[in-house]
């Protein structure tokens, strides 16, 4: 499950080697825009070794240069053999994006002696064009772990300010979000950028959440924990979901049809929140699992 | 009323005696903004009195003039508890012919009072004193708060000249040292730059890493069963030390706590916990900031305490002896949990024990906060480059990348597993390190003893090889 999902420079072996105790679900180690085109080589072996030797307490994803970039090829190379959890595609705009990153990637993992379909793929949503085609995107390999929206970039093709708010992208989290799940895979959404504002990044997550986001990325290890938070089932929600599945079984062993609990029907969307609750809870180790789903 | 005011630092000098070969003494309560030291010892150079041995609590790279004297004859014996950079490059390189007696600031008083180190003259630098010689930190334009290092030096000098550059009305109030011990007082024009005697605000670390490992810090202190009222404490001014105590404010308030008392160098942030109710009382040997200063000056809980109060082994009572929790600072531990302070990752001197020694030795859990690698060499090695303070006085230490419990306390590595902490062999974690760096080469030594470390038992603990000749 990630929650959080934190970006790291992939030029600054510092942060690289103390990544994964930030408290991320996932780390975003980058080979694109955080790091200058004199560096792009330095980078790619640096984020090569760290993902080969420092064994990542936390899963891995490698935001690789885009597609036209002309350092894309090369940077597979180097990662697809260190075998991350994914890669991130900057700029995807349509669903031929992600049919050549995996017929890439596919090659690479034959090559060298990797299960076919190990390396999932991250589709970063950052223009109009991708998120119109979010579905299409979304569904165009089993690869594709989650669609994740870039609303810095987003802003700018969109010829808007970025603000705080962000009503400018609240069409695009609407859109990546309902894409994501018909094609049944994870959204995450873009981060806060003001790293000093913990109020704002608390709102604007509870926000995305409440969208039916997964996750959250972060450009600051401060605000790990607070997507964390966010993003984990309340103590309230794991209690009414255990609630919800307790007087499901009772009903069921009574042979009772319609129930209610707090005065509310419980139906079949209710038990399968529920369940998704305490499925969230039990990988986080909350205790979600205890009355057996 | 019969003032002991002298016309100038010259006169002071000659009256009390100084001659060659004796013993000078200076506290370092003024820190990097010190001018007393330069002062005396040029006074003294130009006095023709040479062979001396300087006793400083403290020396810092302000006080480089000092080497000069080195040079030229005037100082041939140093005497310290702790050395900045500069100066330690200076020792390393081999500029005396004797090598440097470090002590930690309990071992210090101790041996000033039992006379294993007698000192001769001792120039006491105050921001406030009277025309008799009462003095304090607390007022003058150079305040520094307590003036608990330079205690013992006026209780068991030969001869004490307070120098000051703000003299007021006698009898002065509230004295940190009264006139009982001083023979003359000079007034000066300055006695130091408040910019480099205290920082405004002792900011928490902002470092990811360093919360991280403050964060892990915290729940060990309340793992160890330690944490409940009448709870003591003490940390340093460093960064990832105090994010530690802002984690344990955090706790203690949750959870109504009530500590008894916070211990040593303080810092604004032990002033809040102390307004906020963690604890009943500050016992403080050293202000690390201006927030401090104000608490000693107004807040009757804020106690000011002498070095052999702090920290003296062997006294008839020492705060650092009642103290649960001390979490302090490394540049390495090694397998066996012995601590390195004192010298940089290629064996040049750039600190020293302070107190460090003291309150690993006194309190019930000592706890060392360092990051697994750092400036690309492993903190765990398998044997320090000097050991500062023993392992058998470590209990713990917590990094990024997990705790390591001292073999001797399976109580407490029992107590942390059980509250689901990551415990992890110290050898674990030296692997850990090396997988990251690669395994270090051996640092180069010359040839030359260049400083004795000595234990709480005056003993030599460890000595100092010069840096090879380049």
């Amino acid at each position: 499950m990630i929650r959080s999902m934190l970006f790291l420079p992939g030029n600054t072996p510092n942060m690289l080697i103390n990544g994964d105790v930030l408290g991320a679900d996932a780390v975003i180690l980058d080979l694109e825009d955080a790091v200058s085109p004199d560096e792009k080589d330095a980078a790619r072996i640096l984020v090569r070794n760290a993902l080969g030797r420092m064994g990542f307490g936390c899963q891995t994803v490698v935001r690789v240069n885009s597609l036209d970039s002309g350092l894309c090829q090369k940077d597979l190379e180097e990662i697809v053999p260190q075998k991350p959890t994914a890669l991130m595609l900057p700029k995807t705009a349509t669903a031929a994006d992600i049919i050549e990153l995996d017929e890439l990637v596919t090659s690479l993992e034959e090559k060298h002696g990797i299960p076919s379909g190990t390396t999932r793929i991250i589709p970063l949503l950052e223009t109009a064009m991708g998120v119109e085609n979010a579905f299409a995107i979304a569904s165009a390999s089993t690869r594709v772990l989650g669609l994740f929206l870039g609303g810095e970039d987003l802003s700018a093709d969109l010829r808007c300010k970025r603000t705080k708010e962000g009503a400018e992208i609240d069409y695009a989290r609407h859109r990546v979000i309902v894409a994501a799940r018909a094609a049944g895979v994870e959204a995450f959404d873009t981060p806060f950028t003001d790293v000093n504002d913990d109020e704002g990044l608390l709102a604007d997550a509870a926000y995305a959440k409440g969208l039916g986001f997964t996750g959250k990325a972060s450009i600051s290890p401060r605000h790990v924990d607070g997507i964390n938070q966010v993003f984990s089932p309340s103590q309230a929600e794991i209690s009414y979901a255990r609630e919800v599945m307790d007087i499901i079984a009772e009903a069921k062993r009574l042979g009772k049809g319609a129930i209610s609990l707090h005065g509310k029907m419980v139906d079949a969307p209710i038990v399968n929140r529920a369940k998704q609750t305490l499925e969230a809870a039990a990988a986080l180790g909350l205790g979600g699992m205890q009355d057996g789903i | 009323m019969e003032s002991k005011l002298v016309n100038n630092l010259s006169d002071a000098i000659r009256a009390a005696g100084l001659k060659d070969g004796m013993t000078v003494s200076f506290h370092h309560h003024l820190r990097n903004g010190d001018f007393i030291l330069n002062l005396v010892m040029d006074e003294i150079a130009n006095l023709g009195i040479r062979d001396l041995t300087v006793n400083a609590s403290s020396l810092f790279d302000i006080h480089m003039p000092l080497m000069d004297h080195i040079r030229n004859g005037v100082v041939s014996k140093l005497l310290t508890d702790y050395v900045s950079g500069g100066i330690g490059r200076y020792i390393s390189n081999g500029i005396l012919s004797t090598p440097v007696e470090f002590r930690s600031h309990g071992t210090r008083a101790t041996d000033i009072a039992c006379g294993r180190t007698p000192i001769d003259v001792a120039f006491i630098a105050a921001p406030a004193a009277d025309c008799r010689g009462n003095c304090t930190g607390k007022l003058g334009r150079a305040a520094c708060g307590s003036m608990g290092y330079a205690i013992p030096d006026a209780m068991y000098a030969k001869k004490v000249i307070v120098l000051t550059d703000e003299l007021m009305p006698y009898p002065l109030a509230d004295w940190a040292i009264s006139e009982n011990f001083v023979d003359y007082v000079v007034k000066v024009d300055e006695i130091g730059d408040p910019k480099g005697i205290l920082s405004g605000t002792t900011r928490i670390t902002r470092d990811p890493v360093g919360l991280v490992m403050a964060d892990m810090a915290a729940k060990v202190i309340q793992a160890s069963g330690l944490l409940k009222d009448g709870f003591s404490f003490q940390t340093g001014a460093g960064g990832a030390t105090l994010a530690a105590a802002a984690s344990l404010k955090k706790i203690m308030l949750e959870q109504q706590i009530a500590g008894s008392f916070a211990l040593g160098g303080i810092t604004g942030y032990l002033v809040e916990m102390l307004r906020s109710g963690c604890f009943r009382q500050l016992m403080d040997v050293q202000c690390f900031d201006l927030d401090a200063v104000k608490s000693i000056r107004e807040d009757p809980r804020h106690r000011e305490i002498a070095a052999a109060h702090y920290a003296g082994p062997g006294t008839r009572g020492a705060v650092v002896d009642s103290l649960d929790v001390v979490i302090l600072g490394a540049t390495e531990v090694d397998t066996d949990f012995n601590v390195n302070v004192h010298t940089d990752s290629s064996g040049c001197l750039m600190g020293g024990s302070g107190g460090h020694t003291d309150a690993a030795a006194g309190a019930k859990l000592t706890m060392i906060i360092a990051p697994l690698v750092r400036a690309r060499l492993p903190i765990v090695t398998d044997r320090v480059g000097c050991i500062s303070t023993p392992g058998s006085s470590i209990d713990v230490l917590v990094t990024q990348r997990g705790i390591a419990v001292n073999p001797g306390r399976a109580d407490l590595a029992h107590a942390l597993r059980a509250a689901g902490l990551p415990v992890v062999d110290i050898q674990e974690l030296k692997q850990k390190a090396e997988s990251i760096t690669g395994i270090p080469q051996p640092v180069a030594k010359g040839d030359k003893v260049v400083a004795h470390v000595l234990g709480r038992d005056s003993a030599i603990q460890d000595t100092v090889l010069s840096l090879p000749q380049e």
